[in-house]
């Protein structure tokens, strides 16, 4: 096949290309058109498209100054050769020095980052087991950073230094098994080390021994589009029965009234918790996945429809405390979602509260229960009686927990 | 075999006799069935698939960067999804979904093992066509239809998919929960099971051309490394993409028919669903069982591309052949049991964290491996910069830079509190991301003489990579910190908590990193397509190469060779070899002809050869330079 055909083929190709991408150009631009006339705003647009023009003028004029220097280089570059000269920019040097520079911006670059940005992440952990993460973190964290320097400084030096001078041939050195083994054998070992501590921890986090002098605080939080509910146990420490069946405009919940542990739960709009007790989440969802999580104290599960989770932790540093470490008198603990549940999910949030127990006493009696009289009347319960069974139990009696409808699943095992 | 082996000979002992059976445009630019073309369509469509996939990008910058700004001009083109020129949160969600959709399975597994394993693997090994090129048209066209329908989504009224990537139930099964889930999700459901059915086409295609269609003397272990990776990211697309397909059919079930695979105890508002009994966790399994196993299949080909090109440019034998297909290997195994990872916070079991933890710290060490052999191959090197080089050690450089924090994320305990932050958008876009987008870049420009017979630009070439090398790191190395700090991934606005205020002014500078990456790729956009109709023409061989595909002819023609398939004698890396007077020395040479540069290693027991070679030295070896 002769080449001028080949090259009228791709000729049409192309046309035919470019004519298909203005038509549908077009055809979106009408389509644009006039779905921005049924808004009809009136905004005023002269100034907008003005910028927009500028921009795009910016960037035409831009790309002219960069054809410009590469015709300038070009006809430079014949010069040299028409008057046979050696080349007259060398673009492996150029290359080489240019990765021996990146190298250094680079390193500070990352010295900058880890000491600036590295100074605006979240404060020390404030959970038991949130300073093993942190501890695990930090020997993760040297490791790596060792590792991302040394490598990095490797590879743009021997760019630089291996870059083609013409006077060189490269040295012809196809494999070396000692080496191999080394570097086979080294990260497996560091690797190990890692996977073992992580291991450790990991273990200590999700199986927990019970103290039986300081059994855990449940507290139950539900999910949804795009709010959380927060359930305490109220006196009797147990966070009672719930039916995703029983769910409406009134009974939210669901929660199952039959069920006598429910008549006391409480519901508060923050979560307020007892510094160095520990706390037992009981983690659901009514709608769609959410991820509960609580970054100051380490601290993500997910919450999903039809199963419960656990997570247990022990809060260490009161809010108190931690306003005056991080310096911050604003600061607050909180909870977020982190796990892409719709348009609300920026959204969803609620502040945690860590205080000492007293102050904790104080603030839970406060708190109204979830039982009223609307809920009452459904449920056949007297209406006028006294609001539930009062500190008929201390709140740490009972560890056992009845709120999960469903146990298809395990998250935690005692 | 033999009835592939029978076609080849007649197609071509006759081919130069009988001419050419008439070739339309039609039949030679559409539905063309030369793997050449078809490679050529897979990167085009590849190209286009990945600007609109950075545009989304740009958009969903923007909203991050300026969450209080009005952009008029975003109105006059998306409509009322942008309703006084500012974005609305389920679109944004829509971006972030098709941005990621796109650029993982169409951008860096279609337009990355499409291109390059149609291109490659005949030219590599020397045959033909691909074992059925049929198939091979089908897959391209399948692909098209995935990427048609995908995009169509943004043309109807409900908007796109956008539950994000995942597409977890059951947000993405309700369209109730979200706008995106109604026929947007329908259409992305539509569209991933043609393209897994194009990606099987492909796979098994590979697989069989790579084992039955090798020229006389290309065993396996002659074969270059970039095959190795096609090959062996072909078995993992084959193995684990109809599992997928599995999981997606389970989901059009549950959202059109009213089944409950992943459904259970959900009420809507007040509304109460009645299915009951499914797990959502269930679609996590069956998604990540692809899913993870996919970002091998996204990486190892642009591994493979980097290795041929870091040899190639080094002037050197790519460092530890063999090590490098073991942790390959080694890499393809693993990479089917280490999908739990990216569930440890789902509530699944603990001791199934604790397993999968093991095992994806595990293949950290074959990952190691491959980068320190890249390392030994640069060492004492003859480094020719082309922009093919450059934007192979930039591979290296996200390999690094990304893998390491896979370490953070691939420790379940560490996971608890990094989980769904931006460390894991800034992790992932670095190694599998920016990586994979590196590796495939380096092809396109080591392998654009051989696909359009003429060269691009290489000070554009250098441009590009430099404005696209350090955008790349302005823009993720920021967002490590912002996941340290807490801030979850797809969040429309930093606005709703105190804590990411501070995280704002990053936001602005990140952003406008990302618009100067993006604005980078106009550089490439214009050499690549300028180059196709006006670039000065390619020399036969203009890395100085060994591989096979250099000895075909520049101008293209159907199977390939014009006369017999060369015969290999060598493995593909004798670069720089003592005793030899070029620098290289092609697959093709017979060992008689280098009778100074041979090695006893070379004749691998050959006995009589190596009886050959040591006559040879003795009468040779004092007036050559091998006693050095």
């Amino acid at each position: 096949m002769s080449l001028r055909k080949f090259i009228s083929n791709k000729t049409i190709a192309a046309l035919a290309v470019i004519l298909t991408a203005f038509a549908s150009t077009s055809a979106f631009a009408q389509a644009a058109g006039a779905a921005a006339e049924t808004v009809a705003k009136p905004v005023d647009m002269g100034p907008v498209y003005k910028t927009v023009i500028f921009y795009t003028m910016a960037f035409l004029l831009l790309c002219l100054f960069v054809a410009i220097i590469g015709k300038a280089l070009k006809v430079y570059e014949l010069t040299r050769e028409a008057q046979d000269k050696p080349k007259g920019i060398n673009w492996n040097t150029v290359n080489g020095t240019l990765f021996a520079l990146f190298l250094i911006v680079g390193l500070y670059g990352v010295y900058w980052e880890y000491t600036v940005h590295g100074k605006m992440i979240l404060p020390e952990a404030a959970s038991e087991h949130g300073a093993k993460i942190d501890q695990m973190f930090n020997i993760t964290l040297i490791i790596t950073t060792i590792v991302f320097i040394a490598t990095h400084i490797i590879l743009f030096a021997f760019a630089y230094f291996y870059k083609n001078t013409g006077k060189r041939k490269a040295y012809y050195y196809p494999h070396n098994n000692a080496l191999e083994r080394i570097w086979t054998i080294v990260p497996a070992l560091v690797l190990t080390v890692l996977v073992l501590m992580g291991f450790l921890t990991w273990r200590s986090i999700f199986y927990k021994i019970e103290d039986p002098n300081n059994k855990p605080l449940s507290i139950e939080i539900t999910s949804s589009q795009f709010s959380w509910a927060i359930r305490y146990p109220g006196a009797d420490g147990i966070v009672g029965v719930k039916n995703y069946k029983l769910i409406n405009g009134v009974n939210q919940l669901g929660i199952d009234f039959k069920d006598k542990n429910t008549l006391d739960d409480q519901m508060a709009d923050e979560m307020v918790i007892p510094v160095n007790k520990p706390v037992r989440l009981i983690l659901t969802s009514k709608d769609v996945l959410h991820s509960f999580y609580m970054p100051h104290f380490r601290i993500q599960l997910n919450t999903v429809p039809g199963m419960t989770s656990y997570f247990e932790f022990t809060p260490t540093i009161t809010t108190e405390e931690m306003k005056a470490k991080t310096n911050d008198p604003k600061f607050a603990y909180l909870f977020l979602c982190a796990k892409i549940c719709g348009e609300g999910h920026y959204k969803m949030q609620k502040e945690v509260r860590v205080v000492s127990q007293a102050e904790y006493e104080a603030w839970v009696k406060k708190q109204g229960t979830y039982l009223t009289d609307d809920l009452r009347k459904e449920f056949g319960l007297p209406v006028t009686a006294a609001p539930a069974p009062a500190a008929a139990k201390p709140a740490d009696s009972v560890a056992k927990d009845t709120s999960a409808v469903k146990t298809n699943q395990l998250a935690l095992k005692k | 075999m033999s009835t592939i082996s029978l076609h080849d000979t007649h197609n071509h002992d006759s081919h130069d006799d009988h001419g050419h059976h008439k070739e339309t445009f039609l039949t030679k630019y559409v539905f063309s069935q030369d793997h050449k073309m078809i490679a050529k369509q897979f990167l085009i469509t590849g190209i286009i698939m990945a600007v609109i996939a950075m545009g989304l990008s740009i958009l969903f910058r923007l909203q991050l960067a300026w969450p209080d700004t009005n952009f008029p001009i975003l109105e006059t083109f998306l409509g009322t999804w942008a309703e006084g020129g500012r974005i609305k949160p389920d679109f944004y969600l829509a971006l972030v979904t098709i941005h990621g959709t796109i650029m993982v399975f169409f951008v860096l597994t279609a337009g990355l093992s499409g291109t390059f394993s149609n291109l490659l693997i005949p030219l590599q090994i020397g045959a033909r066509d691909m074992a059925s090129p049929f198939l091979n048209m089908l897959s391209y066209w399948f692909f098209f239809g995935a990427c048609v329908i995908m995009m169509s989504s943004f043309f109807i009224q409900t908007g796109p998919a956008s539950a994000g990537w995942t597409v977890y139930p059951p947000l993405s099964a309700l369209p109730t929960a979200i706008k995106g889930s109604a026929l947007g999700m329908t259409l992305w459901l539509i569209s991933m099971i043609m393209f897994v059915a194009s990606s099987l086409m492909g796979g098994i295609n590979y697989v069989s051309t790579v084992l039955n269609m090798r020229t006389k003397g290309m065993d396996l272990w002659k074969m270059p490394l970039t095959i190795w990776a096609f090959f062996l990211t072909a078995i993992l697309g084959i193995l684990s993409f109809p599992v997928l397909v599995a999981g997606v059919v389970l989901l059009i079930f549950d959202r059109s028919f009213g089944t409950s695979f992943y459904l259970s105890d959900i009420v809507m508002g007040t509304q109460v669903l009645p299915n009951e009994g499914g797990s959502p966790i269930l679609w996590q399994h069956l998604f990540w069982f692809l899913g993870h196993p996919e970002v091998y299949i996204v990486i190892m080909p642009a591994l493979g591309i980097s290795s041929e090109v870091i040899s190639v440019n080094s002037r050197k034998p790519i460092f530890g052949y063999h090590a490098m297909i073991y942790s390959l290997i080694g890499i393809t195994v693993l990479s089917f049991i280490v999908w739990g990872h990216h569930m440890f916070v789902t509530g699944m079991n603990p001791l199934l964290g604790g397993v999968f933890m093991i095992t994806t710290l595990i293949i950290a060490v074959p990952s190691a491996v491959k980068t320190f052999n890249y390392l030994a191959t640069l060492w004492r090197g003859n480094i020719k910069f082309t922009p093919a080089m450059l934007f192979a050690i930039g591979l290296v450089s996200f390999f690094i830079s990304g893998g390491l924090t896979g370490i953070f994320l691939g420790n379940a305990s560490l996971d608890i509190n990094l989980h769904d932050t931006y460390f894991v958008v800034a992790h992932f876009h670095l190694v599998m991301g920016s990586a994979a987008i590196f590796g495939m870049l380096a092809g396109v420009y080591h392998w654009y003489p051989k696909m359009f017979g003429r060269m691009m630009s290489s000070k554009l070439g250098y441009l590009h990579f430099w404005l696209t090398f350090i955008s790349a790191y302005l823009v993720f190395f920021p967002l490590h910190f912002l996941g340290l700090d807490g801030v979850p991934r797809r969040y429309y606005a930093f606005t709703e908590f105190e804590f990411m205020q501070k995280w704002l002014t990053v936001n602005v500078f990140v952003t406008w990193a990302a618009i100067i990456g993006a604005l980078a790729q106009v550089a490439f956009l214009w050499n690549f397509f300028y180059n196709i109709f006006r670039g000065k023409k390619a020399p036969q061989n203009p890395w100085e190469s060994n591989t096979l595909e250099w000895t075909t002819p520049v101008e293209h023609l159907h199977g390939n060779w014009p006369g017999e398939i060369p015969t290999v004698y060598r493995w593909p890396y004798d670069y720089s070899k003592p005793g030899s007077e070029a620098d290289f020395i092609p697959q093709t040479v017979p060992f008689s002809q280098t009778m100074s540069s041979n090695m006893p290693h070379d004749f691998e027991g050959n006995t009589e050869s190596e009886r050959i070679q040591r006559e040879w030295e003795a009468k040779n070896v004092p007036a050559t330079e091998k006693l050095d």
